[in-house]
This record gives structure tokens, sequence and C-alpha cells, in this order.
């Protein structure tokens, strides 16, 4: 398994496979059905600085071959997180990634000081959340909003930022240069795209907040695309999400420029598709005689 | 709680767009508690959650009703096809809750997680099952239950009118409820009337099962819980209905 040790953002991963945020909760459940010490790491699920109830109505949408969902940032707040949740997580012997979001540029500032003087490894910037103060545009829209955040934030931020990007940008190039140059020690991406779904017997939207994300493998060809699109574009290590059920589809990922990769939705699909992955990254190797996965890595 | 791939036994229609699956299963489960089940192809994303309807000595029975995509193609598999499960998933029922004289009253398909239930109760527990007007699980629950009564919308078979007309809350402890909301939500008034503890299992549209998607809300008085690992048995007192 030393082959798969992948070096990035300062840190060590003993494999390139990360569980998102968001489909893995803070790895509790999961601890009971394998070893989260076999993973390259586990982002937390998504953090605000304060407690969140999350969502009213209908939550979660099937779709063919994804998903749309609509939690709503659902969770115990930063405090919370590091008091109850951080010290076991610590014990899973993993990376440990922090997902943050704001819905102000304070909101972000006071939960990355917090989570300066804790344990986590690496903090993964969620910059999908409205800016409540400009009229609710998301910051990961447009690249001049986001270098904005992502430069005051890289300021102050004491451990390694990752910054995860919306499907939603203006451009992924522009986007993942812009986080780059406002000195993001990382980008992952693809965030859930913005959907919908309509009840025809009720001739109103499924979802009480209209629009919703959408995830699992009918957007990884997308994700894909803006990965590749994303690596022609900068240097600093790329974590690539979005559909990714198989080795197959992780290779994809690596030979489009990702340094790391995370398993979203197929969590839910199979609990333990993380394993089967990673086990199948070094069949693979061996099977195409390689030691690295660096002699791969954004060789499309 | 596991994921296995398991050999099915026998998956048949034994009533209208009802189909009884019985899969290898070896372990323990609660009664209430669900597995959740997928074919092992691609035809449908979302893993189906469905509640144990039946154990013994390694096969694991469930029953279900074919809605959409998941369950339909779920009662194409054949037996010794291998189906995977994940489970056994939930809180199910608190046995030490209902050792006293109990009511069991099930909606439709809604009764199918009882019926394990009322074989772990015994004689101390009646059970009071209600249908449109397809019956079915009627005689499994008759072989452990104290007294069953039986009723469907239009009288075609057993007693006629709605299940919550025939039960006498004068005479329980307890009484556990899953089918309908509309139902249950009137059973629970009449518990709430009469003083008798009473427990709901719940149904929502899940993605994990396991208590980490937060899609499953239940509105509890503490705020909201997770159908899947909360519950999705909830004591009604909890419950803001």
């Amino acid at each position: 398994m030393i082959r798969l040790i992948t070096n990035a953002m300062g840190l060590e991963f003993k494999n390139p496979v990360l569980t998102a945020s968001g489909t893995f909760g803070f790895g509790e459940e999961f601890s009971e059905i394998y070893d989260l010490s076999k993973l390259g790491g586990i982002c937390s699920k998504g953090l605000t600085l304060r407690e969140r109830q999350g969502n009213s109505g209908i939550r979660i949408w099937e779709t063919p071959m994804g998903m749309i969902n609509s939690i709503g940032l659902q969770n115990p707040g930063v405090d919370n997180f590091i008091k109850y949740e951080l010290p076991r997580m610590k014990s899973y012997n993993t990376v440990i990634a922090v997902n943050l979001g704001g819905h102000c540029e304070e909101d972000y500032f006071e939960g990355i000081y917090k989570l300066n003087e804790s344990d986590v490894d690496l903090i993964e910037l969620n910059i999908s959340c409205p800016n409540v103060k400009t009229g609710g545009m998301a910051f990961g829209v447009k690249s001049s909003v986001a270098y904005n955040i992502v430069s005051k934030v890289k300021r102050i931020c004491k451990k390694p930022l990752m910054v995860k990007l919306s499907p939603n940008a203006e451009s992924m190039s522009e986007m993942a240069i812009a986080c780059e140059e406002a000195g993001a020690d990382g980008i992952s991406l693809i965030n859930t795209i913005q959907a919908m779904a309509i009840d025809i017997k009720k001739r109103k939207p499924v979802f009480d907040n209209v629009y919703a994300g959408l995830s699992g493998p009918c957007v990884k060809p997308i994700a894909l695309r803006m990965v590749h699109e994303a690596a022609k574009n900068v240097k600093i290590p790329i974590c690539g999400l979005g559909g990714i059920m198989t080795t197959q589809d992780v290779i994809e990922f690596i030979m489009a420029g990702a340094t790391l990769v995370q398993i979203g939705t197929a969590n839910f699909i199979k609990p333990d598709a993380a394993i089967d992955i990673i086990d199948g990254l070094t069949e693979f190797m061996d099977r195409e005689g390689i030691d690295s996965l660096d002699e791969i890595r954004g060789i499309v | 709680m596991k994921v296995i791939n398991s050999r099915i036994i026998e998956n048949n229609l034994i009533s209208n767009k009802i189909y009884k699956l019985k899969v290898e299963f070896a372990g323990s489960i609660i009664p209430g508690q669900f597995f959740m089940i997928k074919t092992l192809d691609n035809s449908f994303l979302l893993p189906r959650p469905i509640s144990v309807h039946d154990f013994n000595q390694n096969e694991l029975t469930f029953l279900y009703r074919t809605e959409g995509t998941g369950t339909t193609k779920i009662s194409t598999m054949r037996e010794n096809d291998l189906i995977q499960l994940f489970g056994p998933l939930g809180n199910g029922f608190d046995i030490n809750e209902l050792k006293c004289k109990t009511a069991i009253i099930g909606g439709g398909i809604g009764a199918a997680p009882l019926l394990y239930l009322s074989k772990v109760l015994g004689k101390n527990a009646d059970v009071y099952l209600g249908y449109k007007n397809d019956v079915y699980m009627d005689d499994s629950f008759r072989k452990y239950a104290g007294n069953t009564v039986v009723c469907t919308e239009d009288g075609c078979i057993g007693e006629k009118g709605f299940v919550t007309d025939f039960i006498d809350y004068n005479n329980y402890d307890a009484v556990v409820t899953c089918g309908p909301e509309i139902m249950m939500n009137k059973i629970i008034e009449s518990c709430r009337e009469h003083n008798v503890k009473c427990f709901a299992s719940l149904e929502r549209r899940m993605a994990c099962g396991m208590g980490v998607c937060l899609g499953c809300t239940v509105e509890t008085k503490d705020g909201y819980k997770r159908a899947c690992k909360d519950g999705p048995v909830f004591s009604a007192d909890e419950l803001r209905c």
C-alpha cells in the first residue's frame, strides 16, 4: 500500500481516496462497517460557525443515476464539532479535513480562528453558500468574489487550505486560477450541481427551497471535464469528486489531473464502496505495471 | 450492521402488488429494524429501506409493495439471485416498554414490520389490521397474536370500516402502530386522550439509512431527528403531530 501514499498540501495521505463532505457524517457510523484508517482521509459534514437545523420539507430525491439533496447544511456548529466529534475522528488515524461554510465573511473568519486551535489536519472551504450580505449570490460563482474571500481566509488560516469549488462558477478555469492566486493550498471540485425536481401531481417544486444539489454518477462526466479544465490552469493539487463509483472513475480523474479524489454519493449506494475502490487501485497498478499514480496523473 | 450480498430464497407475489422476499441472513435483529436493499446491477441508484417482516433461523423475510423503479426491479429478482443487503438499521421497538397489554395496529403494507414484533410479544398483544379491500398477512399474525381483528374499508373481508373504529384504548397499556400517516395520527391522538403510551414506526425517503445524509428528517419536540437512526420507531410523546 506504500505505492498509494500521496503527498499534497503539506500532508501525507495513505492513499488518494477521501470521503466527501455530507456523505460520511463525522465517520462514526461508517466506523462500524470498516476500519477508517484504510482511507486517505475524511471530509467532515459541512460545518457552519453556529449550529443549523437544516431545511424543511423533502430533502432527498432520486433521479436517473443521481440524487438531489436539499439538506440545508444541518450541522452541530464549529464549537460542538471540536468538542464532541473531532476527538473521535482523530482516533481514526487518517487525515481529517473539516468542511467549513459561511454566509458572510465574518462567519468564515470566526470559524477559522476556532479551527486553527484544534487538531484538524486540513480545512476544506465551502464557497458554494450564498453570501447573505450581497444579495445571496454564492461566494463561488464569480472568481473575483471567490478571490476576495479565499485570500482573506488564507491570511488567517494556520492549516492547509483546500477550497471546494462550485460547478455553478461562471468559469471553472478562472475560478481555479483565482483560488490559486489567493493562496489556496489546493482545490476540490465539484460540489453538487444546482438542479430541481417537480411534483406534477401537486404542480409544485419537490423541494421547499425549489433548487437543490445534484450528485451521483450522472454528474461524473461534467465533474471530470471541470477537473481537467482546472488542472490545465493551476499547479496546486486538485481533489476531484463528482459521481465517483468505481476504481475506473478514480483513474479517470487522476488521468484528468487530480492528485486526490473524494467518494460521495457512492457511500450511500454501497457503504464500503471507498474500500473497494482503494483495493481496486493497487490491482490496477499491478495490472498496468506502474509503481506510482504520478505516472498517469494528468496524462490526458 | 453489515453490507452483504445475500442469496434469495424466495421472492413471490402474495397479493396485489405485494411481494414476499425471503433471503439468507445470519445475525440478530430487533423487531422494527430495517435493511437498505438494492439489486446488484445499476438499474436504480439508491438502496430502498424495507423493514423486517419476520426473522427465523438465518431466514430473513421482507414484505414490500411495488411502488416505483426500485421496488419494481427488486420484484423481478428470482430464487438464488444475489441481492445487496445493508443492515439491520434503526432503533426497532423497545420490547421492555411493551411487556404489558399491548395493541399492535397496522394499516395495509404498514403492518409488515409488526409481524416480527407480534411474534416476540406473543399472546399478550392483540393485533388490529386495516386494509382497503385486499387482505394479506392476517394468517401470519393469527399464529402469534392474542386476538386478531381484520377490517376492510368496504367490508369485503372482516369488519367493515377503518381499523381505528375497532380499538378500545381502555383495554391497553401500550399501542404500537405503523401504516398511513393519517391513520397513525388518529391513533396517536386517541392514545393521548386515553393516556396510553404509543409508539409509531415512520417511513421517510432515505439515501444512506445509517444517519449520515440527514435526508429523512422527522419533526420532533426536540427539533429534527433522523427516521433511519433515531427511529424509525418514535414515541408519540416526542412527535409533533
